[in-house]
């Protein structure tokens, strides 16, 4: 187990390499770079020293260099461009909390409601629960976020207005975005628990325990979610890192000051110390859950060893 | 031991005519119509195929019924739906109506044609690592989890800016660089599972070539899966690039799709919610007609759901 987790977690950081070479390469093809708004109109030697200032005028891969230095001598990820002054792993770790409490809430209510609808869509096949359930998940899967944002807004500000719908700080603040969030997960889960439930039940096993006098709950806690919840699971390591990802559109539409609206700005502007921490940081991310969720895998499932999944 | 008096005319087989017994009494059906006649059963599905039908018509002749240009401005503005602008007009005058329908046009192409284009290649790729075993799959394999690992809107959002010119071209580009990788997955371990099946081992030991077994076996059972898995990435584009073109990286101006319009109906929403509702209804409705579709096609090609 130990060895497995430290041979992934070098794999991890191999990826994660790997990633930020192909990103700072690719951004520096981008056309533009941070200065160019900046220095239009100055002189030439003054352009030139600011563009000495943040390195720009080297080579890409002297840059490059530069910046691995940066991060295994300092740990820093540089400066700003756009914004003198700000860290860029200050940044992050300011603004990546708002994101990172909305997407957590948001995937943990999506997967644990997704979870109980799907059983219990599939235990009432085809009855009314199952049809209204279906329902839902099928508008949740074909629900554009951006629609159903503006909906929620629209109706809690103009009809019922006991929620904001724009800011940031009070937990009120965070029920909306939550909601937005966690409906296409929910819709997600829903829909792969119902099938692998529907698989499940069919099993031996579930004749042999109801046989035996097993309770309907214990069969359900013990044999069926057991069983059926292992295709959920492969994708809620993706799913964390959509959640995240996707959370740009969430963040500008209810205004709150997360670190999707932040990318998606500094991405425009140029801002290339930003754009390679960001990316940085949410490739990390998304690695980290696809690891925690083979994890999670084999302590669920104690049949799949984990040489094999390597 | 008594002989008993049984003669060969008790021994008459009546009413089963040996030549009858290996001929096939009713039409016979190939594969695909026993699919397509499960799939008519389906009233969800045919439901979603004739509002997709619907969606593509008026995309496509949408815009000359509407009677105006998508980029003609007028005096007309922010005018709610009535008989002259069907779906209103926008805040500079410009008829809903045909923008609508102009806007489906670069949303459906680009979820129609970047599904097809991903599929194929993933496909390709998947079935090349498959057959190819061994190390080489090995190294292909690693290849779609480097790339796979990085998220996939952030690489979409890097490469449409690094192509910059923001047409349809780009953003199908951008898609499709990283979005076959699925796909690839997909088929491979479709294959993988298929090489091991008993009639695959079946027809090796009895000297069939392995053209005759690509073509005879691993296409057609791999077949379902890949056009299932098309119909289900389809709205994935349609998304995306509405995503894509929400956050200002998309399509650029006069041009529009379903994600721009209801980006710039977004900041007038509380005043003008009609200019919202429409983009917003047709992005919905494309995307959970193609979910229905694709449901009733996953359960009408998989016979493992036969009953």
């Amino acid at each position: 187990m130990v060895k497995y987790v430290a041979k992934r977690v070098a794999y991890m950081f191999f990826v994660l390499f790997v990633v930020t070479t192909i990103t700072f390469f690719l951004m520096h093809n981008i056309p533009g770079d941070p200065l160019t708004a900046l220095v239009q109109k100055l002189p030439e030697q003054t352009k030139a020293n600011y563009y000495a200032k943040y390195g720009l005028d080297k080579p890409v891969y002297e840059q490059f260099l530069l910046f691995l230095k940066g991060i295994f001598t300092e740990g820093s990820l540089g400066e700003s461009i756009r914004y003198p002054g700000r860290m860029v792993l200050d940044v992050i770790k300011k603004y990546a909390a708002c994101s990172g409490q909305i997407g957590v809430a948001a995937v943990a209510i999506g997967f644990v409601l997704g979870t109980m609808f799907g059983v219990i869509s599939a235990l009432k096949k085809n009855k009314l629960p199952d049809k209204i359930l279906s329902l839902i998940a099928i508008l949740g899967v074909s629900l554009p976020v951006f629609v159903v944002a503006s909906v929620l807004q629209y109706i809690f500000t103009l009809k019922i207005p006991i929620l904001p719908t724009m800011g940031w700080g009070e937990p009120k603040h965070m029920v909306l975005p939550i909601i937005c969030m966690s409906l296409s997960p929910l819709a997600t889960y829903t829909r792969y628990m119902r099938s692998s439930v529907l698989d499940v039940v069919n099993q031996d096993y579930i004749t042999m325990a109801e046989a035996k006098g097993m309770s309907f709950g214990m069969i359900v806690r013990r044999h069926i979610l057991r069983n059926s919840i292992l295709p959920s699971l492969t994708i809620l390591g993706p799913n964390i890192a959509d959640v995240f990802t996707g959370s740009f559109i969430i963040e500008s539409i209810f205004s709150i000051p997360g670190l999707g609206s932040y990318y998606i700005t500094s991405v425009t502007d140029r801002d290339f110390p930003m754009i390679i921490g960001s990316t940085m940081f949410y490739t990390g991310i998304y690695i980290l859950s696809l690891l925690i969720v083979d994890i999670l895998y084999v302590i669920i499932d104690p049949r799949i060893r984990l040489s094999e999944t390597k | 031991m008594e002989e008993k008096n049984l003669s060969e005319d008790l021994f008459v087989i009546e009413g089963c005519d040996n030549a009858d017994s290996e001929k096939i009494a009713r039409p016979q059906t190939t594969y695909w119509k026993d699919a397509w006649r499960r799939l008519k059963q389906n009233h969800l599905a045919m439901i979603a195929l004739v509002i997709l039908l619907l969606i593509v018509f008026f995309t496509i002749f949408g815009p000359a019924i509407s009677g105006y240009s998508y980029d003609k401005m007028s005096a007309d503005m922010n005018q709610g739906p009535s008989a002259k602008h069907w779906f209103g007009t926008d805040s500079l005058g410009r008829d809903l109506f045909a923008r609508v329908w102009v806007g489906g046009r670069v949303s459906i192409i680009i979820g129609v044609v970047g599904a097809v284009i991903t599929t194929v290649v993933g496909s390709i790729y998947g079935s090349i690592s498959a057959f190819a075993g061994g190390r080489v799959d090995s190294i292909m394999m690693r290849i779609v989890e480097i790339i796979s690992s990085i998220p996939y809107l952030i690489v979409v959002i890097l490469l449409s800016l690094m192509l910059d010119d923001s047409g349809i071209g780009s953003i199908l580009l951008a898609l499709c660089l990283v979005g076959w990788c699925p796909t690839a997955r997909l088929v491979r371990g479709q294959i993988l599972q298929l090489s091991t099946a008993e009639y695959v081992t079946a027809a090796k030991t009895l000297g069939v070539s392995n053209w005759k077994i690509i073509t005879r076996h691993m296409i057609p059972n791999t077949m379902s899966v890949i056009i299932v898995n098309l119909t289900f990435r389809i709205p994935g584009y349609i998304f995306s690039e509405s995503f894509l073109s929400y956050v200002g990286l998309g399509i650029k101006t006069p041009n529009t799709s379903w994600g721009m319009l209801a980006a710039s109906a977004q900041s007038n929403m509380f005043f003008y919610p009609y200019q919202l509702l429409f983009p917003a209804l047709m992005i919905g409705l494309t995307m959970l007609s193609f979910t229905l579709f694709g449901d009733g096609l996953r359960d009408a090609l998989d016979p493992k759901l036969r009953r």
